[in-house]
Order: C-alpha cells, then structure tokens, then sequence
C-alpha cells in the first residue's frame, strides 16, 4: 500500500511558508531605507555605501538558515553550496560599504578602522568586518587545505558569531535609513536564526530530505 | 631629661593633619589650584577637525538657512568673553556634503563674545546628527590654540544647536 501524498496545505507550509517568510523579513526593511527621506541629501556613493550594509544585514538572515538546511529545497549540500556563494556576497557588500563611505568621508573612516572614531557604533562594525574576512578566509582555506571539517567549520562558525553580534549592535545604534522597527526585527531574526542553527539540536540541521511524520 | 613617646593615636592624628595641609595649602595644593585654574580650555573633541576647510570665508548664512548654530566663545583662565573671534561651522544638512565647499561657513563672535550662524538643517550623517564647529585660529589674530568641536544633536530634529568655546592663549 503506497504512502498518502501531502495534502496541499501541508506542501504550503512546509515548501513555500518558509520562504514566504525570509522574502519578507529581507525585503520589508529594504524598502522602508529606500523610502528613507535622508536618501535626498546624499550622492549616489553614499546612497550604495548605505544600501550594501542594509543588504549585508538581510544576508546575515539568509546565510545561517542555508548552512542548516532549514529552507525547503536547499537542504544539506545544496544548501551549503548556496551558503558559500552568498558568503561571497556579504564578503562584497561589506568592501562595497566600507569602500563607499572612505569616498564619501576619507576622515571619518580612517577614524573609525584606526578604532578612533567619536561614534560607539563605529568600533562594532570593524570588528564584524574582520571576523567576516577571517571567516571567509577559514572556509576558502579549509577546504583547499583539506583540513578536517569539523575543525575549520567550528573556527567559521564561532567568527559567524562574532559577525551576527557585532553588526547588530553596529546597526542598531545607527541614526540612518533603515527603520528602528523593521530594523529591530530584522537584526532579532538573524540572531534567532544563528543561535539555533549554532546552538540548536544536532537533528535540526537537515541533512536530506526526510518525510516528516 | 623627657622622652616624647608617641603613641599610635598621636601619629594617625599628626600624620592626618600633614597630609590634609599638603593637599590644601602645600605648592600644588588643591585651594590654590582651584583658585588659579579659573575657568579650563574647551578639548577639542574627537573626530572634530575631519573634512574642516581652513580659512572657509565668512558669510552672513550658509545656504539657505532654516538651522540656527549658536555659541560663546570665552577665554580660559579669567572666562573673559572674546570678541571678534572667527568660528567655522559645517555639517552634513539638506543642502550637501561636509566635504563641500557650501557647507562650510565663518562668523565672528559679537561685542559679549557670542555668534549665531544660520545654515541649513543638519541631516544624520555617519550615524548621528552632528555638527562641526572650530576656532579658525590660523586665520585669526586673537593668538589662542585651535580648537575642533563635533556636538551631536540630541534629537535629529532639532533645528538648533548651541556649544561653548574656552580658548587657551598659544
């Protein structure tokens, strides 16, 4: 006797909920920092400088979900491959930010990466923005080196920590474009989700497709 | 023939009032420096002096106004107020970068050492609404040390922001 097939609701929960959800907790704070009125009173480096830190935000959302297998169809390897190309992407988007504001201010980013800066904010970011090279170095040579898996995954994971803390408490004392609100939020989700992909049950970690009971 | 022999409460009693002389009254004693210190020179503030533009001429409003910057410049020491002195103001507003050549004006203190400097709204800029304020010291004779402020805003709302200068004679 074969097995019944999902019912349509249970397929909407679990294929395209999830998903669902990760469009719109990345694309709602996007769009309320571009309706941001500060955007009028900044040239067009400025306004990407700004725009690729709120990306790099959305990306920290995305990028512990895809290393746990949690988004339907993008389970164990697929997801990690996805994972790495991203990893890529918020490797960018930060060059792009640190880049666009030394163009848009020289002095007030030297400050800053000399850990000089007036702002309390400033020193979070640096941080976030050598843990995330640090962690980008660790998977790029882990696995050309072949050293073993475990041992190189923990070092990225725990920098991955360090660059989720840090760019929350750099983001949120931010007076800029994103909203308070939807910035909070935000910055809650892709703590939650690092937590529980870090610290959470081995079994959560979705291997390949299991049929759920 | 005497022998003075202390004991302890006479020691901690003489040894306390050495010590509070010294402090008090001694060549570095707390009264006189208080007295001699008077009023003490403004730091300049970190961050204060970037994307300043020396000599940034004196104009009677930065672009179109709408943001009142207001001051008193005094002189450390005696607190007496200056006169004449020349302060340069910039920020991030409405109207453009810090880096431009438009937001940067000067002014000089009145008659009682205050100045007033009508410029654009200040805008959030590298996370906080903050303004730029320095005394132009190489382009005025008043012979003090330079000085960089960077006041943040309580509220980027605000349409006003006043500090305070104590210069320190060069």
């Amino acid at each position: 006797m074969r097995a019944p097939r999902q019912g349509r609701l249970r397929t909407f929960l679990t294929a395209f909920l999830p998903w669902l959800a990760l469009a719109i907790a990345i694309t709602v704070p996007i769009a309320i920092a571009a309706a941001s009125p500060l955007l009028a009173y900044r040239d067009p480096i400025y306004v990407t400088a700004g725009f690729a830190g709120v990306i790099a935000m959305s990306l920290l959302l995305a990028q512990p979900l895809l290393a746990g297998g949690h988004l339907p169809g993008l389970h164990g390897p697929r997801g990690r491959r996805l994972h790495r190309r991203i990893g890529v992407g918020l490797l960018a988007a930060v060059v792009l930010h640190v880049a666009g504001l030394w163009m848009t201010s020289p002095p007030d980013m030297v400050d800053a990466l000399l850990f000089r800066s007036p702002t309390p904010f400033s020193v979070w970011g640096v941080i976030a923005m050598w843990a995330v090279f640090a962690a980008a170095l660790t998977a790029a040579l882990g696995r050309r080196q072949r050293l073993r898996t475990r041992h190189w995954r923990f070092v990225h994971t725990a920098l991955a920590t360090v660059v989720v803390a840090g760019s929350v408490v750099h983001a949120m004392q931010i007076d800029g474009t994103m909203g308070t609100a939807s910035k909070a939020m935000l910055s809650a989700s892709a703590v939650a989700a690092t937590a529980w992909v870090v610290v959470g049950p081995r079994n959560r970690v979705r291997e390949a497709r299991r049929p759920l009971r | 023939m005497s022998r003075v022999s202390p004991t302890r409460r006479t020691f901690l009693a003489g040894s306390a009032a050495t010590a509070a002389a010294t402090l008090l009254g001694g060549p570095t004693g707390l009264l006189r420096s208080a007295h001699a210190q008077g009023l003490a020179p403004t730091p300049t503030m970190r961050g204060g002096a970037n994307n300043y533009r020396p000599g940034a001429p004196l104009v009677e409003r930065i672009g179109g106004g709408g943001f009142l910057m207001t001051g008193t410049v005094h002189r450390a020491g005696d607190g007496a107020p200056l006169p004449g002195r020349r302060i340069q103001v910039w920020a991030h507003t409405t109207e453009g970068h810090e880096r431009d050549e438009r937001s940067h004006g000067a002014t000089l203190t009145d008659a009682d050492g205050v100045f007033r400097l009508e410029m654009p709204q200040i805008v959030p800029a590298f996370g906080q609404a903050h303004g730029h304020l320095a005394y132009d010291a190489e382009h005025d004779d008043g012979g003090f040390e330079t000085v960089f402020l960077r006041p943040v805003m309580a509220s980027a709302s605000d349409t006003s922001l006043d500090v305070a200068f104590v210069l320190q004679p060069a």
